[in-house]
């Protein structure tokens, strides 16, 4: 059963599933809160039926509801990029329901259970939206519903103070794209998505909406310098909400970017390109030049986040300067490129987060340096966790090279532009992803090393145990989505086509049939690039089985253990193990000094002292100095200094008006 | 069909001559130092028996290893074995030469390195984690570096096929670009550091703060030290080979060349491999090492360079059009 739409009304019990969680959550007592997990997974299983099917049968379903705004309605509409969306979504709540899951009954809140479903609901509503005022009512609501998450544990001030921050960002990011429909509708007014698509828009109203749209849809994905927020609110939220914010919400984000530009803004301009460009590439560099310092687990995957969404923002961007300079065949690649990378992170950051999660129920910490040797104790966490870090570091076969790969080939195209700045920028974006590759990599073998790998900092981590088997569950089976996302990302590409030909004008940019194996990823043509994971992956698997065979039977397999050797000078104390701030001295001395003026003071004590040594490490974070603190301030100035005008006396105030009046008459007598 | 199985046959001699050769050009290297500073050296033939020596005896584990620990080398072998692979050396049309991207031959090299900075964490000493700690400082310039000095030449040839590069570089009248030079340069301060050469890092030095890869696999023993021994010549000879088949690939067989031209193509990459063994070890002996922290400026320059290097091909062709 293809036809008939089904799918948007399994979309809709879907829905309906989610919101009835939510209501029921609200009147049952707490211990049987559990319910919405499996509610949840049960909503988001049949959504992921629904998405894919829309998706493959290139369904655009259409609906009109009689609630919302009078005489406009609610209008629903379910296409292929939404179903993209909708798949993504779904399959970060299937897995963040069944770790959820796992959660004991004790730990079960009010605070939160409720707020879960309707959260899911109100992502997977954003994402059907065919109106100005249902986006942003559903936005506002996916807004709010994570606010309350982020807040739901608000007896830790610093839970507090990223609440503010993200209720701020939020606001402000939803007044932003209400402008950016108010440009769309234009004067008459016409809030449909299809009145917006059909109406053509002046060039300084169509900057003026993209300004307002990469202010809203960017702040909520977190591109820098909008990101101020997210590596506050996102680790504050429980482990599996922050898996969903990460890893989801960015995504929905984004899904309005590319939904706003590509479908309702009209045809790209070149310079449309640059701010995604430009701000893709410097969030790729800057947020893991802080991720990589950070010590606190949970912190340092939301800095990782807002990497990747610098990635996916390049690789928009440079679908936009393709698409507008006509090379429909590189904005596909280009195109194809966010896409994936929208679908594997989500994976991987999803994984991570939950992980993560299950290492801050066990040990009860998050920080770094209180950690260690966890592959012991919870040796199942560690493996799923370990491929969730190769993955996101981009290294074959796994996912996150795929979209790598991917961008690369369209950065290389780069030269055709008919631009000079685009042409000029594309060799500095190769550098800079070239260079985020680079430090992502070093960014979670530290995380890996100091958290799973070595001996247990802390008596915490000496005494974790190992997640409940829903949760590694979760976590094993996106382990095994990004193992298979790698080896078929080929298929993946391919299956996006009806997209990229959609939105980037792209007939078959991406091939995969006419390859040496069936899961070649080819882009352009097959003597240009191609990229054949399994291939790789087998002939990596049988070297190393086979070598290892060899050497077990012809040679030794004898092993013993003993102390470890250490230069001569084993010591037992763990406290001699490099920790999280060590690992990251060497890259702070090469990039510290320039990006955020790290310092170091040491007071060590003079020899033969008993005092205790002290070692302080500074950091100025810029943006936030001087974007966020310094605009607050003089916000704040300038109102203590209006607020005189609160304590006039009565012949002051009606000077005031007098003169408010007089000013208003010569205005109009000048211009009217 | 006797066509696929014999390219099925030379893809496996290339992979095999490949792992053959390796020891010896480490071998060549060492004894061009010895020689030059008036020790008689060991034989170049040495490695192998280290090898051999190393894999017959039993390995030693710290009491904190776990399985990643024991399985790493045999991974971080694997990965530059098959890299090491797909790099054409002699010839440029083999069976699985599709699979030779550039960008996947870089990520493929990351790939080890990740692991065997993890798995130099996974004892849980000081030196494992210095050494792991330097060696991403290092890595996350040089692979920048590499990636970029990839996709010059990739942009240059208009494809990121390795083979298909080698094939437009042999083709090409032989003329000499600024961004080329460039690249090769970064190439090989890249290459240098990425093989723990002087001036980054001395693979003869067990001096405790100097150490880089030396610290990282300080605590392996036994079978999973020659694995991760053979992965370093193989990554040597790999480099070297890369920056042959990219730079130099005069004299390499073409994808349908005869006899002729197959024993030209192994005489001529011999050739070029011992050249290069020795330079290094000239170079080696006529420098010092560098602090550990001047070699992030050394790597910034690699990095420049790289980046001039596209810049430059980004930009002329321009006016070419």
């Amino acid at each position: 059963m293809t036809g008939a739409g089904w799918q948007l009304q399994a979309l809709f019990v879907a829905l309906a599933i989610y919101a009835g969680a939510a209501l029921a959550a609200v009147f049952l007592p707490r211990h049987r809160l559990g319910f919405v997990y499996a509610a949840s997974a049960a909503a988001a299983s049949l959504a992921i039926a629904a998405d894919i099917s829309a998706f493959f049968n290139e369904v655009v379903l259409k609906e009109q509801l009689p609630v919302g705004l009078p005489g406009v309605g609610l209008h629903i509409r379910l296409d292929g990029l939404s179903a993209f969306f909708g798949f993504i979504v779904n399959v970060g709540v299937l897995m963040a329901s069944i770790y959820g899951a796992g959660i004991k009954r004790a730990d079960l809140s009010k605070r939160i259970e409720p707020l879960y479903p309707a959260f899911c609901a109100a992502m997977n509503a954003v994402l059907l939206a065919d109106d100005a005022f249902g986006f942003l009512f559903f936005w506002e609501l996916m807004s709010l519903s994570s606010w309350a998450l982020v807040v739901s544990r608000h007896d830790d001030p610093d839970n507090r103070k990223a609440g503010y921050v993200y209720l701020l960002m939020a606001a402000g990011g939803t007044m932003a794209l209400l402008f950016a429909f108010g440009g769309l509708a234009g004067a008459s007014g016409g809030y449909a998505f299809d009145t917006m698509r059909a109406s053509h828009l002046t060039p300084l109203v169509s900057a003026l909406v993209l300004g307002a749209a990469l202010f809203g849809a960017g702040s909520k994905a977190g591109i820098m310098p909008l990101h101020a927020w997210l590596p506050l609110a996102h680790p504050a939220a429980p482990s599996h909400v922050s898996a969903l914010m990460s890893g989801v919400m960015t995504k929905v984000a984004i899904y309005a970017l590319i939904r706003v530009v590509f479908d309702l803004l009209g045809d790209p301009q070149w310079w449309w390109s640059l701010p995604f460009i430009l701000l893709g590439a410097g969030s790729a560099v800057g947020a893991l030049l802080y991720a990589v310092q950070d010590q606190d687990l949970k912190r340092l995957l939301a800095y990782s986040t807002i990497e990747n969404v610098g990635i996916i923002f390049a690789g928009v961007g440079l679908a936009i300067a393709f698409k507008s300079s006509n090379i429909p065949p590189a904005a596909g690649i280009a195109l194809a490129a966010a896409l994936i990378h929208a679908l594997n992170h989500s994976w991987f950051k999803s994984l991570l987060f939950l992980g993560a999660g299950a290492v801050l129920h066990s040990t009860g910490t998050k920080q770094l340096d209180r950690l260690g040797g966890l592959i012991h104790r919870m040796p199942k966490t560690s493996a799923f966790w370990l491929i969730g870090a190769l993955a996101i570091s981009a290294l074959p076969p796994l996912n996150g090279f795929v979209s790598e790969w991917l961008l690369f080939q369209a950065v290389l195209t780069g030269p055709v532009f008919p631009e000079p700045i685009l042409r000029f920028l594309s060799p500095v974006l190769g550098a800079m992803l070239a260079l985020a590759a680079g430090l992502a990599a070093a960014c979670f073998v530290r995380a890996y090393g100091t958290v799973f790998l070595g001996r247990p900092r802390s008596p915490e981590a000496a005494n974790a145990h190992e997640a409940p088997f829903a949760q590694t569950l979760a976590i094993g089976l996106l382990a095994v989505l990004c193992i298979l996302g790698g080896l078929f990302g080929g298929l993946t590409a391919f299956a996006l086509n009806p997209l990229l030909v959609e939105y980037a004008g792209a007939a078959a940019a991406i091939n995969t049939q006419t390859g040496p194996t069936p899961f070649s990823l080819i882009a352009f043509d097959q003597g240009r690039a191609i990229y054949d994971a399994p291939t790789i992956a087998f002939f990596v698997a049988v070297s190393a089985f086979a070598t290892m065979a060899a050497i077990h039977l012809f040679a030794s397999k004898k092993t013993r253990r003993s102390p470890a050797w250490d230069c001569g000078f084993p010591d037992p104390s763990p406290a001699t193990q490099y920790t999280a701030s060590s690992y990251s001295q060497p890259l702070r001395r090469v990039y510290g000094g320039v990006v955020y003026s790290s310092t170091e003071t040491v007071d060590m004590p003079p020899p033969g002292s008993l005092r205790e040594g002290h070692f302080h490490i500074r950091f100025s974070d810029y943006i936030w100095r001087f974007l966020y603190v310094m605009p607050a301030n003089a916000l704040w100035s300038l109102s203590e200094r209006f607020d005189l005008i609160h304590y006039l006396t009565i012949r002051r105030y009606l000077v005031l008006m007098f003169s408010t009046l007089i000013v208003l008459l010569v205005i109009t007598a000048t211009f009217m | 069909m006797p066509a696929t199985l014999q390219s099925f046959v030379a893809q496996g001699a290339q992979m095999f001559f490949v792992l053959a050769i390796a020891p010896a050009v480490t071998g060549i290297t060492r004894k061009v130092k010895a020689r030059l500073m008036r020790r008689r050296g060991p034989s170049i033939f040495q490695p192998y028996r280290d090898l051999l020596k190393l894999v017959r005896k039993e390995s030693v584990l710290a009491p904190n290893a776990t399985w990643f620990f024991r399985s790493a080398p045999y991974m971080i072998f694997a990965f530059t074995w098959v890299a090491a692979a797909l790099v054409p050396t002699l010839a440029s049309g083999l069976m699985f030469n599709w699979a030779a991207d550039v960008v996947a031959l870089v990520a493929l090299i990351g790939a080890a390195r990740a692991l065997l900075a993890l798995a130099a964490m996974d004892a849980g000493t000081a030196f494992g984690g210095i050494g792991s700690s330097r060696e991403m400082m290092i890595a996350s310039l040089a692979e920048p570096a590499s990636l970029l000095v990839a996709l010059t030449i990739a942009f240059a040839a208009g494809t990121t096929r390795l083979p298909e590069v080698a094939q437009f570089l042999i083709t090409q009248p032989l003329e000499i670009r600024v961004s080329f030079a460039l690249a090769f340069v970064a190439l090989v301060i890249v290459a240098m550091a990425e093989n723990a050469r002087i001036p980054v890092d001395n693979p003869a030095t067990h001096l405790e703060l100097t150490m880089v890869h030396e610290a990282m696999v300080l605590e392996y023993s036994g079978r999973h030290l020659a694995m991760i021994e053979a992965a370093g010549h193989l990554k040597l000879t790999l480099y070297i080979s890369l920056i042959i088949c990219l730079f130099l690939p005069f004299g390499m067989a073409p994808f349908d060349g005869s006899a002729d031209a197959w024993a030209i193509g192994i005489g001529s990459y011999l050739a070029k491999l011992v050249l290069a063994a020795v330079a290094l070890g000239v170079w080696e002996v006529s420098i010092a090492k560098m602090r550990v922290f001047r070699v992030s400026e050394f790597l910034g320059g690699a990095f420049t360079f790289a980046f001039l290097a596209i810049l430059l091909e980004f930009l002329s062709r321009e006016v070419q059009r």
